[in-house]
């Protein structure tokens, strides 16, 4: 998809490539409290190996050498020691912490929507675009986030930083790339039989990019238009309900579907022509297929008429 | 001479006892049927990860099948686990007394745990969950599955682990041997009294949480539902306010259990009595106060920070105990049999478990590793590399004492090893590639990762493999007809004094004790 770039063989051996232009000092904290935990846990082995191999049983009625309950100045030194330890880690953790939560005020504002199963985000100018954020590279970013449904959870692994995505309530991310480029998007909060495929890319591009993309026309009037509709079908995450294959998946095929009688859950029948499609695709939840789960979200203000057009003419050529 | 197990015959003998013994070998049998239902559900889900596209599962399913292993292992496995088999068998002997304070709520708390046990299995005959075993609202109030059911099973449940709770702490005021101070206890037990105080404070909360739910399910007054006014990060707090004490009911037991296989196998006292039996009881209060760890992803700053803080706080009394442990070690005369082993085993993973504890802590790390497999990986080190490990600890311990019979040492020795690398490759990986950025609860996942995942589907197999040799040498060492000694360990508690497996009235004369637990001589020079 889009050469996303690489988790796993770019960045360190434990955590991914680092974009961010703010948080820096997060990765050395990582591998500070990973070297400290590492050097511990070594010493403790040292030790339960030296008191074992010194202190194995050679007769069965062999006793201790040594009893030994207490040691105050021992015990003093193994509470203090990693009780500060653990002290500097929390206000370090802390400090980051409050850099990542914490919005320039020049921040570029993005509203989010999280729906089952993709992202939907807003842009300033009034653009939308499904499962794709664009933004300009070394510009604070803030994403204004709810869910028109259940909880989701949007993650920039690149960034380093997430958030709860909620229905009815406003929560807000920040972040700066300092790297153009693509990368993923996840959701992380459970939401369902989609909730891994609810990926969107971030691509971090030039200014000018940005500004060219905020005015770039969604539809490409030069090509046929069931070729715009195939489009469509993946650019608007259709497909991740509907086959174009005849398989079913969380919604009907679309394969051979125009023309088709259809049977409603509430035991009414419509024809599937052009009305029947359009309101299947503006108001979702009017007619629901027998068989399957009123869980389509609604692409009011989404798409365009153009769009549903060419979308129709695409299920049509499905049904030849 | 008649043992509790020949004492009486037939199924109805067992179903209706009053004997503490039996209800902790009634409670042994469910508990590992509900693990090798858990276990079954995990291998299959390991299977499906060996590829992003579907092997057996569908998407549903595989949710379903997450939720089935988490709500089992956790509600049906591992919070009951050691206080109602081991704890109920023990207790009572370790103070030498002949039952629990009350034998009739134990048996109802056996066959309340039945019911619970029963409802969950019917949710996953008629349409098993998909919520994960949180059940966040409002997925788990707008989903088409038998939440209500589960629910229902999860609420009985809570029931059977409070009587639990109430009946060690009243046998542990009132029935303690003439001379059994509270600090001449084993620690085993001191760590059951700290359990079942959160036993019986945090699991009405979890009771009133599921009512909630189900009240919101069925007739949707919005205390939770965003969609009429409710908020659904309430849910949240009251879920985790039992859940996350819920975690020292699996791991404090655990720690109990270390304390006695370490004095016994190193024939050391152990070392910091005291600190070890009051810092069971801290981490017991403290536990009460860390919920919000879960939240940081969804709450306000100011709550993330002080929860944040607080977590830190519990996290020093665990680090002391291995201290101690490791100290009780020093000039011991060690023993390397399995229930040692164990043990071992036991302080390699939990400290793993407990580092990448103090990552999640730190509030900005912990942004980034929320809800990948990172946690799942941490939580797999606490829960089988601690509370698991140092069960299996105990149940090769104690198994000559329940059954008179003794196990092949070199049999366990290979289960041992088995279930060591196992585990390892199984969950090691999980901590790569979480921190990499492979969120948890994931069906499909993006190419790169596939090679992390099919390693670990791989150390399952081993896994499972390392716990069929354990059934089959534990069922082995039924059948055979050789009677293990009374005290095969050399160990002091008073257990060990009376016959293996014990009579039915396990104390003819009721023990006098004059010393402390562990106080073993010192060699010659
Ligand atoms: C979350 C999954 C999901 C997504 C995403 C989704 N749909 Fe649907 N769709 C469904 C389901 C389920 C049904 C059947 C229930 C119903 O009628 O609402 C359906 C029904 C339909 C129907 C009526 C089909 C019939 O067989 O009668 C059309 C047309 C349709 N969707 C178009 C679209 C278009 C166009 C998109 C993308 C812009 C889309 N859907 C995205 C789930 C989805
Ligand atoms: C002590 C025993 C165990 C306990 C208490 C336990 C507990 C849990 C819990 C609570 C979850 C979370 C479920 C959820 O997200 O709702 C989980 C997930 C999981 N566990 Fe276990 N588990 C245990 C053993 C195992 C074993 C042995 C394996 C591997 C063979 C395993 C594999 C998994 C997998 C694959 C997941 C799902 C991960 C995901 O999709 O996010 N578990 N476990
Ligand atoms: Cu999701
Ligand atoms: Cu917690």
């Amino acid at each position: 998809m889009n050469n996303i770039q690489s988790l796993t063989k770019k960045g360190s051996f434990y955590l991914p490539e680092n974009i961010s232009a703010n948080l820096g000092q997060f990765d050395i904290l990582f591998y500070v409290i990973f070297w400290l935990s590492v050097i511990l846990f070594v010493g403790l082995l040292i030790f339960g190996f030296f008191f074992i191999i010194s202190g194995k049983r050679q007769q069965d009625d062999q006793l201790a050498k040594k009893q030994i309950t207490h040691n105050v100045k021992l015990e003093v030194i193994w509470t203090v020691i990693p009780t500060l330890i653990v002290i500097i880690i929390f206000f370090w953790g802390f400090k980051e912490y409050l850099i990542m939560r914490t919005t320039a005020p020049n921040a570029l504002e993005i509203y989010v929507s999280g729906k089952k199963w993709f992202w939907e985000f807003t842009y300033p100018n009034g653009k939308k675009a499904i499962d794709e954020l664009v933004v300009p590279v070394n510009q604070p970013i803030k994403l204004i986030m709810s869910s028109t449904d259940v909880l989701h959870s949007f993650y920039l692994p690149n960034l380093r930083v997430k958030r709860d995505v909620i229905p009815n309530r406003y929560t807000v991310m920040s972040f700066e790339s300092a790297k153009l480029g693509n990368y993923n998007i996840f959701c992380t909060e459970y939401c369902g039989d989609q909730h891994s495929n609810m990926k969107a890319i971030l691509k971090v591009v030039d200014s000018d990019d940005y500004t060219s993309f905020l005015n770039e026309v969604d539809f490409d009037e030069s090509i046929p238009l069931s070729e715009a509709g195939a489009n469509i079908y993946v650019k608007k995450g259709c497909n991740a309900c509907h086959s174009v294959d005849g398989s079913n998946m969380i919604g009907p095929t679309w394969k051979g579907l125009y023309n088709k009688n259809r049977e409603f859950a509430d035991g009414t029948y419509a024809k599937a022509d052009e009305v029947y499609l359009k309101e299947s695709i503006l108001y979702p939840q009017r007619k629901i297929v027998k068989g399957y789960q009123n869980v389509m979200p609604s692409y009011q203000g989404l798409l365009v008429d153009k769009e549903i057009d060419a979308i129709i003419e695409y299920i049509k050529e499905l049904s030849k | 001479m008649k043992n509790f197990i020949t004492e009486k015959k037939g199924i109805l003998s067992w179903l209706f006892t009053l004997d503490h013994k039996r209800i902790g070998i009634m409670y042994l049998v469910s508990i590992f049927a509900a693990f090798a239902l858990g276990g079954f559900a995990a291998l299959i889900l390991r299977f499906e990860l060996l590829s992003p596209d579907k092997i057996l599962l569908t998407a549903k399913q595989y949710n379903q099948m997450f939720t089935l292993h988490g709500a089992v292992m956790v509600f049906l496995f591992i919070v009951p686990s050691i206080p109602a088999t081991l704890g109920n068998f023990f207790l009572p002997l370790q103070l030498g007394a002949n039952d629990v304070a009350f034998p009739r709520l134990n048996l109802a708390s056996y066959h309340i745990y039945l019911l619970g046990a029963l409802f969950c299995v019917a949710s996953i005959i008629l349409g098993s969950v998909d919520t994960g075993w949180t059940f966040y609202t409002p997925y788990s109030t707008s989903t088409d599955t038998a939440v209500i059911m589960m629910v229902t099973g999860v609420f009985i449940l809570g029931f059977s682990s409070i009587l639990t709770g109430v009946n060690f702490i009243s046998t542990i005021h009132y029935l303690r041997a003439p001379g059994m101070t509270w600090f001449r206890m084993p620690l085993f037990v001191w760590s059951l009294y700290a359990t079942s105080i959160i036993q019986v404070l945090a699991t009405p909360v979890l009771a009133i949480t599921l009512v909630l739910l189900m009240i919101e399910r069925v007739w949707g007054i919005g205390i939770f539902d965003p969609a009429i006014g409710g908020d659904p990060v309430l849910f949240q707090h009251f879920f985790w306010f039992y859940s996350h004490p819920a975690v020292y009911i699996m791991i404090l037991p655990a720690m109990g259990i270390m304390n006695e296989v370490v004095t016994t196998f190193c024939r050391k006292n152990i070392f910091g009595y005291a600190a070890i039996a009051y810092s069971s009881i801290a981490i017991a209060i403290i536990s009460f106060l860390v919920w919000g760890h879960h939240l940081f992803t969804s709450e306000s700053e100011v709550a993330a920070t002080i929860f944040s803080f607080l977590t830190f706080l519990v996290a020093i009394p665990s680090g002391i105990k291995v201290f101690n442990w490791i100290a009780t070690m020093y000039k011991g005369s060690i023993d390397l049999k399995a229930p040692f082993l164990y043990f071992l085993g036991f302080m390699f993973l939990f400290v793993i478990g407990g580092f990448t504890g103090i990552f999640l802590g730190a509030l900005a790390i912990d942004i980034h590793l929320h809800d990948t497999y990172f946690v799942v990986a941490h939580f797999h080190y606490v829960m089988f590399g601690g509370t698991l490990y140092a069960f299996l600890s105990g149940m090769h311990y104690w198994w000559p004492k329940m059954f008179g019979r003794m196990y092949s040492e070199f049999m366990a020795k290979i289960a041992f090893w088995l279930i060591f690398i196992g585990f390892n490759m199984t969950f090691f990986v999980q901590f790569i590639m979480g921190s990499k950025g492979m969120p948890r609860r994931y069906y499909s996942y993006i190419e790169e990762f596939q090679i992390y995942h099919q390693i670990s589907t791989v150390g399952s197999w081993l896994l499972g493999v390392g716990f069929i040799v354990m059934l089959v040498y534990l069922i082995q060492s039924l059948r055979s007809k050789e009677q293990a000694p009374d005290n095969p360990w050399g160990a002091l508690t008073l257990e060990w004094t009376i016959p293996s497996p014990p009579q039915y009235h396990a104390f003819e004369k009721t023990p006098v004790v004059d010393k402390g637990p562990y106080e073993f001589g010192v060699e010659k020079p």
